[in-house]
Formats: structure tokens, sequence, C-alpha cells
């Protein structure tokens, strides 16, 4: 036992010498507003991470640079547990806003805010703000964007089958679906809409391997939703079929393929909440992007040749749904 | 719909699919059944995959030159191999640990590579589909065999070679000895040190290659962690095929075929939840094996360090 | 004096070959443009630097530890559970279903119904494996990899479905989680931390699994088996029946680790499509864990301990000083490489010192060399 009992001396001297109070730098007054963003993909996943990450240094740019606008990032963080850690430490650092980016993040959110009054976070995507005054929540209506895609991808497909490759079958993905879904079956009732969701959010070959079920079921159009479809973008190219994109702009995947992405422009929603911050308002409100607001943009490809025809159907349904006179129903 | 399932349409799909999906099984599998055929047991292959799929598509991109990416693929993987080969065999460390160990570091190091030298997912020109005048046009044939990509073929043909290297040649017997008896293969003068390294960098390079045909041939694209528990899989193949070529080939055809079958299953709209559906190769794999109940017996030195007795 | 010193050097050696790892990682730093002392010291600030970040250290050593536990004893047992991640999941499924169906009862009652259905779960899915290997040969490896996949998407399903928190189910976009659980349901913490008594019931249990390794008959003999099949088949023992029972009480270790996240930190369920949403990784890296502990259930702790340091500091790491977190994976695998191929001196060692001292040894002693070198396998 003697071992035992020498290494627990250690570690307990190790960590008894590590807790003693030590000084602490004190904070620079005149800082910037600092911004730390949680999120569970990487920053470049060409999907949901990155749609936040690229938001967030666009309004940095537009702000002036870092002196003005800190942005620190932790990315990766797809353990529950871990992301919960990572929160409450930007919070406890003083960081104005924490932006909670997952859903899957909002219950360990619940628990943190109440402890920092004075520090704003943010969620999404979801409406819930579990009532505290410094959440505020966000969320996409990505159906409305799935719609518009849909609606594309029934007027320029052939073979009136149409695939659509998915992750798991809940939360942004599971709206863009059936928003897109819904698109296609206004414009061609007649269609068929096949969709795969293949239990994963990284597993790229089963995507690809969903894209070339898909094409062999005689699909000539396709979309899909968050960072595995990389996989599948490029079964479309070898076959020459259309692809749709949402999150992100895929175009450089695929240029001769991809015709539009819906694209989120998450700093609509945070400059809202930038603003409600300086005013002294920490949270509780909730924010939807929306083609309406211009937080969902329907980006079209440029070395995509679309027709004039199909152009105008697209941007006729963009404004029908933004002045209400296309109601999205969902199952 | 069940019906549906059975149209020739289908049919030539799933084994078309089942083909291009057991590629990469193949080849992380046939390597790892060399190193596990010599007494090594590499948990590392995976790790080993990704910096492959990497170095592959990193070299294939800024040299346009697929083979040289399949040459980057094959070095990294070797070294990876040599790594592991010192770690286990020097140094005798728990084999299954060490592999945890390669895994995590390959898993970090090829995103970390990705994020510095590449930092956006990009595409690459791969592979192209060989097309053979004649035999690719068979109606259903032609698409299943004659119209894949070259690392396929490899994959393909890496199964008689390996079959012929393990049971035909003297390199396959000191194998085989050295993962049975490694005190009478070393009482026989074979260097049982020697014969593992050969062993477990061949399993490195075979990995390596595993990854490319992912990133320059099958997807011909990177993006982190990739794989996705794909060598896990490879490594649990060796076990389906009893550590024999033709029955790895049979476990990577099954597990491969039967997800491309579940992918099927939710095209048709068959109402299945889609988490079941995803559920079904992981759960035929191992329905298979209990059916086919069987007397195999495992390397006897598989997982353990040799120590010479001084 | 000598002994003494070996023995410290012994205990030592996992911390020194940590310190060899980042020594390397510090290289890494280097070329990625960051000072390897400021970062270092970002990450032993992050792992014990204030009482709440040690208090961090220990929820996360927590499910390690009982992980750990469980592959003491199936290594020991020489079988090879690499199906942690599936069975913490089954393990929390079914400990998560009893507090949200029976909201009536006692909190103290459910707790301890809540940790005996996740000791469950785990053990029938580790049991599965150990049935299979025992009975039909399918090797666990194989096996256990193969529930892993199925019990992520048996996650899934329920979490979607059948178990999903009724405020999500009418919602378009559905958060794939359960409802949350009674606050008096809870494992109690050790405020402002997120301490919870799972670290308690952990510590407790590596002393009942010590005492089962090496005072019953059952893991004399789990022992036994894993040490010389043959030779135990020859004594009489059923080797298949203790293959698949260290299979199992591994399999339940790992459940119970399930339990006790979602009682003690997450209080509900909620995926990401993932197993490591969820598990942290525990089931791998509690393997891991054991090994740094020598698969020794009290070594364990400090083992766990440490694990448990590297990956909040590595994290904490990350945010101080921003580089890519991906630099920490690779750098955990390092880690793991180097301690795994330290314990060669430690070997060495023991063996010079078994030819000094043969008679040393007693039975309460934590394992003659031999034994260890065995089960190490």
């Amino acid at each position: 036992m003697k071992k035992f009992a020498l290494l627990f001396t250690l570690v307990l001297a190790l960590v008894l010498s590590a807790c003693a109070p030590k000084a602490t730098p004190t904070p620079v007054v005149t800082e910037p507003f600092r911004v730390a963003v949680v999120m569970p993909s990487a920053i470049n996943d060409m999907a949901f991470s990155q749609s936040m990450y690229d938001a967030l240094m666009r309004i940095q740019e537009e702000m002036g640079g870092p002196e003005n606008f800190e942005v620190v990032y932790s990315e990766g963080m797809f353990v529950v547990d871990d992301a919960a850690a990572a929160i409450r430490d930007y919070a406890t650092q003083g960081f104005d806003l924490v932006i909670a980016h997952g859903s899957q993040y909002g219950s360990s959110l619940q628990e943190i805010a109440p402890d920092f009054p004075e520090t704003s976070f943010a969620w999404g995507t979801t409406a819930e703000t579990f009532g505290q005054p410094n959440i505020f929540a966000y969320e996409a209506a990505s159906q409305e964007g799935g719609y518009v895609n849909g609606v594309l991808a029934a007027t320029l497909s052939t073979s009136g089958t149409i695939g659509v490759v998915g992750p798991i079958e809940v939360g942004d993905a599971k709206l863009y679906v059936e928003g897109f879904k819904a698109g296609v079956m206004a414009t061609k009732p007649d269609a068929t809409v096949n969709v795969n969701y293949i239990g994963s959010f990284s597993d790229v070959a089963l995507a690809s391997e969903a894209a070339s079920t898909h094409l062999a079921a005689g699909a000539d159009a396709l979309t899909g939703t968050a960072q595995m479809v990389v996989g599948a973008i490029g079964k479309a190219e070898e076959a020459n079929a259309l692809w749709f994109g949402t999150q992100s702009n895929q175009s450089s995947l695929a240029p001769k393929i991809v015709v539009a992405s819906q694209v989120y422009h998450w700093e609509v929603v945070i400059k809202e909440i930038l603003d409600l911050i300086a005013d002294g308002t920490l949270g509780g409100k909730s924010f939807v992007i929306t083609l309406a607001n211009k937080g969902l943009v329907i980006e079209f490809n440029a070395d995509y040749a679309l027709s004039a025809d199909a152009k105008s159907l697209a941007d006729s349904t963009v404004k029908g749904i933004v002045d209400g006179t296309i109601k999205i129903t969902l199952p | 719909m069940i019906s549906e399932l059975f149209t020739t349409t289908v049919l030539i799909g799933i084994l078309a699919s089942g083909i291009r999906l057991a590629t990469p099984y193949l080849y992380a599998a046939i390597g790892e059944t060399f190193s596990q055929k010599s007494g090594v047991l590499n948990l590392g292959v995976e790790g080993q995959m990704l910096l492959g799929c990497f170095a592959a598509f990193y070299v294939a991109l800024t040299t346009e030159n697929l083979w040289l990416g399949l040459l980057a693929a094959m070095i990294v993987g070797a070294v990876m191999g040599l790594a592991m080969a010192f770690v286990t065999v020097n140094l005798h460390a728990q084999q299954g640990i060490s592999g945890i160990g390669f895994y995590l570091f390959g898993l970090g190091m090829s995103d970390l590579l990705f994020q510095k030298l590449l930092g956006t997912v990009e595409t690459v020109k791969g592979f192209p589909e060989i097309y053979i005048p004649g035999l690719s046009d068979i109606p259903g044939i032609g698409e299943i065999f004659f119209s894949q990509n070259i690392l396929v073929y490899g994959a393909f043909l890496l199964v008689p070679i390996a079959w012929f290297v393990l049971n035909k040649t003297t390199l396959g017997l000191k194998i085989r000895s050295v993962g049975e008896n490694p005190d009478a293969a070393d009482s026989l003068g074979v260097s049982v040190a020697r014969v593992r390294y050969f062993t477990i960098i061949l399993g490195g390079t075979l990995s390596g290659l595993a990854g490319a045909s992912l990133s320059i041939a099958l997807l011909n694209v990177f993006q982190q962690n990739m794989t996705s528990g794909l060598g896990f899989i490879a490594v649990a193949l060796v076990y389906f095929g009893a550590w024999k070529p033709a029955g790895v080939l049979a476990g990577a055809l099954l597990f491969s075929m039967v997800n491309s079958l579940q992918l099927w299953i939710q095209v048709l709209g068959i109402p299945v939840p889609s988490d079941i559906a995803v559920m079904m190769p992981y759960v035929l794999t191992i329905l298979v094996l209990v059916a086919t109940v069987s007397k195999v017996r495992t390397p006897s030195a598989l997982t353990k360090p040799f120590e010479r007795e001084d | 004096m000598r002994t003494r010193m070996s023995a410290l050097f012994d205990a030592l050696l996992p911390v020194i070959a940590t310190l060899a790892a980042l020594a390397v990682g510090a290289v890494m730093l280097l070329i990625l443009g960051v000072s390897p002392v400021t970062a270092y010291a970002a990450l032993f600030d992050g792992a014990f630097g204030s009482f709440n970040a040690f208090a961090e250290t220990l929820v996360k050593a927590t499910p390690l530890l009982l992980v750990a536990l469980g592959i003491c004893i199936s290594f020991r047992g020489d079988v090879i559970n690499i199906g942690g991640e599936g069975q913490m999941i089954v393990g929390a499924l079914l400990a998560t279903w009893v507090g949200l169906t029976f909201t009536e009862v006692p909190g103290w009652l459910i707790v301890v119904f809540a940790m005996l259905a996740g000791f469950l779960g785990g053990a029938v899915w580790g049991g599965i494996p150990g049935l299979l290997k025992a009975y039909f040969n399918v090797n666990e490896i194989l096996s256990t990899v193969m529930m892993n996949a199925i019990a992520v998407q048996l996650m899934n399903f329920l979490l979607r479905g059948p178990m999903i928190d009724p405020s999500q189910a009418q919602l378009a976009s559905k958060i794939p989680q359960t409802a949350r659980l009674l606050d008096e349901f809870h494992l109690a913490r050790l405020a402002p931390t997120r301490l919870h008594a799972g670290a308690l019931i952990a510590v407790g249990l590596a002393f009942v699994v010590y005492i089962l390794l090496w005072r019953t008959t059952l893991g004399y003999r789990i022992r036994a088996v894993g040490q010389n099949p043959h030779a135990s088949r020859y004594a009489g023992i059923k080797t298949a029946r203790y293959m698949a029972l260290a299979l199992i009480l591994s399999g339940a270790f790992a459940g119970l680790a399930g339990a006790v996240q979602v009682y003690g930190v997450n209080y509900r369920m909620i995926t990401d499509g993932s197993a490591s949403g969820f598990t942290g990784a525990a089931g791998f890296n509690g393997i891991v864990a054991a090994l740094f502990g020598q698969l020794h259930p009290i070594l364990s702790i400090p083992a766990s301990i440490l694990f448990g340091a590297l990956l909040v500091g590595a994290n904490s790491m990350q945010r101080a000083i921003q580089i890519p977190s991906a630099l920490i994976t690779a750098l955990n695998g390092l880690v793991v490489v180097f301690v795994v191929s330290s314990e060669i001196w430690r070997r060495r060692r023991q063996r010079r010192r078994l030819a000094v001292a043969k008679e040393e040894e007693t039975p309460g002693r934590p394992t003659p060399p031999e034994v260890q070198k065995e089960a190490a396998r």
C-alpha cells in the first residue's frame, strides 16, 4: 500500500499548492466588446458552425477589427459536458456575450446563465429562452430556403425524382428537409422525393453512398444538410446531377452543378442582440432568421447557367414567402 | 414496397455500392490481418487511415498528381506503422492501448494539418472510373464489376495476393509461426522482431492506402474525422474473417452491402425508422457470425509482446 | 530505502511519461507560434488552478474511473472490452427511463434504483458480447465495436421518438432530448461546483472492485482464467462462464458511469447523433485510465484524476490561447502512447526487484508482477 500512499500525498500536495490563491492579472479598462462562441463542429465545416463563424467575422470587419470586436471560439465541442465547461469558463472570464451554438447546449445553459446575471448568453437553434433575462435564443426558418430550393429542384429536374441526404431526423435538418419536400410538392405534385437519413453528422463515406443510391434510383437533383454532405456533393458532380446547398455557400465544392445555396447570415440576429446589449437588455428575446429579414439568403452560383425563367421563379417564390402569400405547412 | 427491393436497379445498386464501400475496409482489414497473424493487435488503424486520407489529398491537390498522393499516403501510413512497431515490439507496450493512442494522434494531427495547410473543404479530381471496352457495356455486370476506379480493383486483387503470401510463401510461414509460437520461431532462427516490424509497417501502409481510397478515389474530398469509425469496423472485420483474406472479403462485402441495402430501404420509403435502418449492418454482422458459429482459433500470441527468455 | 525510491519512481512513471509527451507537444506548439510555457501554464491552471477547476477535473475523472474499474475486471479476465461507449449509453438510457417514469417515488430511492438500472443496462449491453464470446465463439472486439454503433442508433431512435421531451415533441424542429429529471432526483452536488456524489460512489466502488478481484472466489477465478485459460480449465473452472461474467461486470460499471453522468451532470439525455457527444469518449478513455493505473482498481483512482486533469486542462488551454482543438486530440494521443510505452521501465525494475527478494510476496499486495504482466496483455 505504500506506493499508493506516496502517490496520494504527491497528488494532494500538487493540488493544494495549485489551489493556493494567486494574483490574477487585472483586466484592461478600455476593452473591446468581447464575444465567445462554442460550436459543435469545426469553423470550416462548410455548414452549421462555419455559418456562425463567418457571420462573426463579417461583424468584426464592419466594427473595425479585433480591437473593437474580439471573437474567441471553441470548435469541435461535440461533447455536451465539455461545452458546458467552456460556456461557464467564458462567462467567468468576463466575456460580454457567450454564444452556445448548438441546440444540445440548451440544458447546460439553463443552469449556467443564472450564475452570471451580468453576462449575456445566446443559444441556438431554438426559440426557448427558459424565461431567463440574460438568454437570447435564435433559430433559422430553414424550411423557407428549403422550400425555395425545392421549387427550383422540381423545376429543373427532368426525371421527376429528387434525393435528400440528411444526418438524423431532428432539429434544423428536419426543418430544412420538410420545407424542401413541401417546395417540390407545391411545384410538381407527381414528383418523388426520396429521403435518406444516415444517422451521423460525420460519416462522409455513407453520405456519398446515400447520394449514389439516390442517383441509382433515378434522381437528377439532390440536396442535403449538415457537414457530412461534402461526400454527397462529389457524387452528384460525377453524375452531373444538380445540387442545392444549405447553411453555408457550397458552390466552391462543385461549381458546375451547385444551383443555389441557402446561406445563414446570423449577423442579422447577432447585430440585433448587440444593439439590445448596448441598451442594457441582456436577454429574454428570441430571434428567427428568415428570408424576410435577410438572415436567410438564397445565393445563386454564378458559375451555373440558371435559366432566366427559373431564376425569376425562385425570386418570386422568395417574394411570396416574404410577403406571406406562400405558406409552408410542415407535417 | 418490399417487392421493389428485388428489382434489378436495386440489386445492381446494392452490389455496385457494396463493392465500392468495401474498398477501404479491404485495404485496412487485410493490413490488419497481417499484423494480427504475426501477433500484433493494431487498434490505431483509424488514425493511420485519417493521416493517409489527408496526405493523399494534400499531395494530390498541390502536385496535381494522384500517384504521388497515393505514395504519400503509403509513406505516412508506413511511418505510423513504424512508430507503432517500435512501441509494441521494442518497448513491449500494451497493444490495444497504444493503438488507441495512435488513433487519437492521427485523428488530431490530420485535422490540425488540414486546418493549417488547407483551411477549408476543397475537392480534388480523383482516380476516374475505368472504362473497359466491351466489359463495361454488359448490362448490370458491367456497372457492378467493370466501371470502378483503379483502387477498387487494387483492393480486390489484394485478397488473393494476401492469401498467397500468408499461406504459400516462407514469409507467410514466418508470419504465422511468429503469431502462433514466437518462442519456437525464435529458436528456429526467425527474428520475431523483424517479422513483426514488417507486418505492422505493411499494415500501416495498407491503412494509408485505405485512407487514400477515400480521399482521392471514392469521395475526392477531405474533412475532419472523415473516416468516422471505418477503421474500427475494419479491425472488427478481421475477426469476422477469422484471419483469412477470403473471410475478410466476405465480411467487408456483407457489411457494405447491408449498409447499401438500408439506404435503399429508406429511399424506397419502406416504413422503418431511419435509426433502426442504420443499425442493420451492425446487427447483421453479429448475427451472421452467430449463425455460422465456428471453431476459429485466435493466433496464440496475439497481443502478447515477445520477450526472449534470457 | 532503495526499494522505496523505486516504488516512488514506479508510481511517478505515468507522470514522467506525460511530461515527456508534453515536451513533444511543446515543439508542436512552437511550430504553431505559441509559447509552450504560456500554454502549459494555462493547462495546469485549467485543471488545478482553482477549487472549481479541480472540481471540474474530478467531474471528468468520475466516469473515467467507473469505466476503468470495469476494465480492470475484464482485462484481468483476458477479455478486451472496447464497448464502454455503448454500455454507458444503454445504462444511461435505462437509468433515465427510471427517473422519468417513477416520478412519485422519493428522490433517494429513485437515485438508488437509477444507479442499479444503469448497472443493469450496462450489464446487458456487455453481457450480449459476453455470452456471444462464451457460447458462440464471437470475438469480443468485433461484437463490442458493433454494439457501440447499435447503441448510438438506439439512443437516437429513443430520444427523437418514444423518450422525447414532451415539450419538444410538438415542435417541428425537435431537439432530440428527454425531459429533465426532477430536482430531487439529482445526485448531491458540492455547490458552487459541479462536483457530485457520483465521484464518491466511484471511489467507494474502487475498493469494492479491489475486494472483488483479490478477496473473492469470483475474482480469483476471473483472474485465473485471464492468466492461463488452459490451466484454469484443467483445474475445473468453467472458463467460458467467467469470461462472460468479466464482460458483464465490465459493462455494468460502464453503464453505471452513464447513469452517473445523467444524474450528476446533465440531468437529461441529449444526442448529437454520436456516442461521444454524450459519453465524452469516457468509454475509450477509461481503458487508458485503467492502464495508467496498472489495471489496479485503487491505482485507477489517481490515474483517472491525472487523465481527467489532462482532458479538462487541455480544453481550458484551448480557450485561453485559442489553439485548434485538434492539437489537443493529437497531444492526448501522444500522452497515451508515451505512458503505455513507459511501462517497460516499471516491468524491468519489477523483475530486477523480484530477482533480489522473492520471498516478500504476500497475497494482499497489489499484484505479483507476473500477474500484472499477464493481465496487461
